[in-house]
């Protein structure tokens, strides 16, 4: 048994140091894309594919968010990695996960996506080309940045609106689309999102103020979305009067608190 | 305060006390949380007993009816409780999840590991049969 863990540990040793310098452009840039997916198997394999297509190399790590459906074998067999979350969490509390698990491999760069499709997989290089340059640890792809073409319901908007006005005047930098799931972290703010002061239920305002406190610089970049396929939200119905109050408040208690010290 | 309902509360203080006593004495609630209930209990028995301590303390609040200081209090001693309850709600939430995300991330390093114990295992069978 030994001396078969000694193979492994030798064999799995060497290779990744090959393959780092494929993926990124600066050899030492380790990728992951992250995404959070809740019965999405109808969805996610289309999704996989197009990553695989667009950003080829890129490890994929889908965390499985206690799907009832056949997620995580989809997943597998579009070349993903799965973590299996053994019940519904909620998308912040998957998407920490990714971030978790990203910190322990050592990764550099984790991208965040939808399973839904929502996000083009074609914008992925451009984010990734955009914290490479340096001085930025977060880079959040916007849909309302110089674009028309996506549009909201008009409660869904009016609430998009007034969080970004909140994040906009608490972070003195322009936040156009604070909900966008499409986002690339790296360093600090990957440590930061992999930390017990990552908000658990939908990052959202709440958590571009956190980085805003630690002073780490976030950057909007325009990204071309498709309107989310049956229009389903994650904050919908009742929930969205919950999810307003939430949100305020969370914002409020985030001002209130000193800036973290680890950070 | 009429005596009936005095000696009602004192009863009810003295059960209350001696349940959470045995449930403790059983293992059915642990040390921790039978304090809050203690001494809610014991605050809740020394004002039923002590006639001079209610009328003073009704004074202080500005309540006309002694039996109303009672219900005031226990009615505060349960908002402390629920308050309590609801910190540890919230800490044993943020240690739940935090092992939900564990299980799921060690989980996948298993089978990975898994897979390259199976790769490896079948890599040195294949080279044993060609060194044959």
């Amino acid at each position: 048994m030994r001396a078969d863990l000694k193979i492994i540990r030798s064999e799995t040793a060497a290779p990744p140091q090959q393959e780092e310098s494929l993926v990124g452009r600066i050899p030492t840039e380790k990728l992951l894309i992250i995404i959070p997916a809740y019965n999405e198997a109808d969805r996610i394999g289309a999704v996989l594919d197009d990553i695989q297509r667009e950003a080829p190399k890129i490890p994929i790590l889908v965390i499985n968010d206690g799907s009832r459906d056949a997620t995580a074998e989809v997943a597998r067999q579009h070349g993903a990695e799965v973590i299996t979350l053994p019940y519904n969490n909620g998308y912040g509390v998957a998407l920490q996960t990714g971030f978790r698990y990203a910190l322990q491999q050592g990764v550099t760069v984790a991208v965040s996506m939808d399973a839904d499709g929502q996000h083009d997989a074609r914008e992925i290089p451009r984010l990734i080309h955009e914290i490479q340059k340096g001085g930025i640890d977060v880079v959040v792809g916007s849909r309302f940045l110089n674009s028309k073409t996506y549009r909201p319901s008009p409660l869904r908007r009016m609430g998009m609106l007034l969080f970004g006005l909140l994040a906009t005047v608490c972070t003195g930098r322009r936040v156009t689309d604070p909900t966008s799931g499409f986002q690339a972290l790296r360093g600090r703010a990957l440590r930061l999102a992999a930390s017990d002061l990552y908000p658990p239920d939908y990052p959202d305002a709440d958590f571009l103020i956190l980085l805003h406190k630690c002073g780490i610089t976030v950057r909007e970049v325009p990204v071309k979305m498709r309107p989310s396929p049956d229009n389903k939200s994650m904050h919908g119905g009742s929930k969205s009067v919950y999810y307003v109050f939430k949100m305020l408040l969370s914002i409020f208690v985030v001002l209130l608190r000193q800036k973290p010290e680890r950070f | 305060m009429p005596p009936r309902i005095q000696i009602i509360s004192i009863l009810i203080c003295i059960f209350l006390l001696a349940y959470v006593f045995e449930l403790v004495r059983r293992r059915y609630l642990n040390e921790e949380y039978s304090v809050t209930w203690l001494v809610t209990g014991v605050m809740m028995l020394v004002l039923s007993i002590s006639d001079e301590l209610l009328q003073y303390i009704s004074n202080l609040v500005g309540a006309t009816l002694y039996t109303s200081t009672l219900f005031f209090f226990g009615m505060l001693f349960l908002v402390v409780i629920c308050l309590h309850f609801s910190i540890r709600i919230s800490a044993l939430t943020n240690q739940v999840r935090t092992l939900t995300q564990d299980i799921g991330i060690l989980y996948q390093e298993r089978e990975s590991l898994r897979k390259e114990i199976a790769k490896s295992k079948n890599e040195s069978e294949t080279s044993g049969v060609e060194n044959l």
